[in-house]
């Protein structure tokens, strides 16, 4: 119990659920806003999946080691320098094309990462995993489509997704890095290796941007810090709105 | 199914077949043709000292319906005369399409909706699902969108009938 904010394995936990829950709240932004009714569902129903991840993983977080927050506080209490998510994942949503690149540099990540996940020794996250890579499936899916759409649709189009894979290219090198809570979790089984998803995240968006006519930026100087604790100022404004409510009214529950 | 999970401990045994009869008649509050026993969402139940204890697992992690659900069951078990429930929600194994009952299946259909099919190959990621119309059987089918009113649905158009309907997507 004690020392738990430097346990390896709830910090581990954290930074899955923070993945799950800032994206997960950014398509939250598109609700009543998207292109498309069909797409507005989509983008919640996506939103949905992913904060049902983040839920599982703050509870499972919680069980084995808490300091007595719970899930509510996590999520609305912390400040933006306890949250532990990539970078990426926190990136405004732009316009249709920037959250769609988005959407498919963290999907093409989780897919893999789920997989790995499933044959943790940490059964309860082994179980959560399952779901989440299939649930996961079906985002990378639906964003490689979209990718593809725009890309290879109208001049006006092309431009704009090109443009949204060169802006969001330097916040994917972040989700690969490993550090001591990743080295200590792979030690101990219930990591997977982000390192080594590299190739395989690799194949996957160069088929798609392949197919989208969209040409891949060159890997240069990537951002970094995010799951230590760092972030961009975008952040700041996402949980400003996001935990007004909790903030303003202490206690509240629903 | 659910007999199989069924557990019990020493005096609870009636207890425990009362409680078993009572579930298997709540239905899932989406798809209410089906009981929570047909979609593989009623993991388990047992007698725990003088509670009961009903093991429940989601089709998606944010499946919204699974406060719904947990309420139904304290529900029904309340009007059964248990008052003290507990529910426990458990997520390993994950929840698969394939606990579909071949009877669900057909109740599915009956009702519109298309049953899931086999799901594609791991790289295959844009490989289409041959998905029949439930009404007319044709398999002459497009998907409008991969997402649906429910996160368990995709939304589908038949091109022969003409007519749209939902598919329950393949997890």
């Amino acid at each position: 119990m004690a020392s738990a904010l430097n346990s390896p394995h709830y910090r581990y936990l954290l930074r899955l659920a923070d993945n799950a829950l800032v994206l997960g709240h950014r398509l939250t932004e598109w609700s009543s806003r998207a292109p498309t009714l069909e797409e507005d569902i989509a983008l919640s129903n996506i939103a949905l999946d992913l904060v049902g991840q983040a839920r599982s993983l703050y509870g499972h977080a919680i069980t084995i080691g808490g300091d007595g927050r719970d899930e509510d506080h996590l999520a609305f209490l912390r400040d933006t320098h306890e949250f532990l998510n990539v970078q990426l994942v926190e990136q405004p949503n732009g316009d249709f094309a920037t959250s769609m690149a988005r959407q498919l540099c963290y999907s093409a990540f989780a897919v893999p990462l789920w997989e790995g996940l499933a044959r943790s020794k940490d059964s309860e996250l082994a179980g959560i995993a399952a779901k989440a890579g299939k649930e996961c499936a079906y985002h990378l899916r639906h964003s490689s489509e979209w990718v593809i759409r725009l890309g290879d649709g109208t001049a006006g189009s092309h431009r704009r997704m090109q443009r949204a894979i060169d802006d969001i290219w330097m916040f994917t090198g972040e989700m690969f890095e490993l550090d001591e809570v990743d080295r200590q979790m792979i030690a101990a089984g219930v990591a997977a290796d982000a390192s080594k998803l590299l190739p395989i995240w690799n194949e996957t968006v160069d088929d798609v941007l392949a197919e989208a006519t969209v040409k891949r930026p060159a890997d240069g100087w990537m951002i970094s810090g995010g799951r230590q604790g760092t972030h961009t100022e975008h952040l700041g404004h996402m949980l400003a709105q996001m935990q007004f409510l909790k903030r303003a009214y202490p206690g509240a529950v629903w | 199914m659910i007999a199989a999970m069924v557990t019990s401990t020493q005096p609870g045994a009636d207890a425990l077949a009362r409680a078993s009869a009572v579930l298997e008649g709540v239905a899932d509050p989406e798809l209410p043709f089906l009981t929570l026993e047909d979609m593989g969402i009623l993991r388990g139940v047992r007698v725990a000292g003088d509670a009961i204890e009903v093991s429940i697992t989601p089709t998606y992690s944010g499946c919204p319906a699974m406060d719904v659900i947990a309420l139904d069951i304290t529900t029904a078990l309340a009007k059964a005369g248990f008052d003290n429930v507990r529910i426990n929600r458990v997520l390993s194994p994950a929840w698969t399409t394939d606990w579909l009952s071949a009877d669900a299946r057909d109740k599915l259909r009956a009702n519109g909706i298309a049953p899931p099919e086999r799901p594609q190959g791991k790289r295959a990621l844009f490989a289409e699902t041959e998905v029949a119309c439930p009404t007319c059987g044709s398999k002459s089918t497009e998907r409008v969108s991969e997402f649906g009113s429910t996160p368990c649905k995709a939304h589908y158009r038949c091109l022969a009938c003409r007519e749209p309907f939902q598919y329950f997507k393949c997890i």
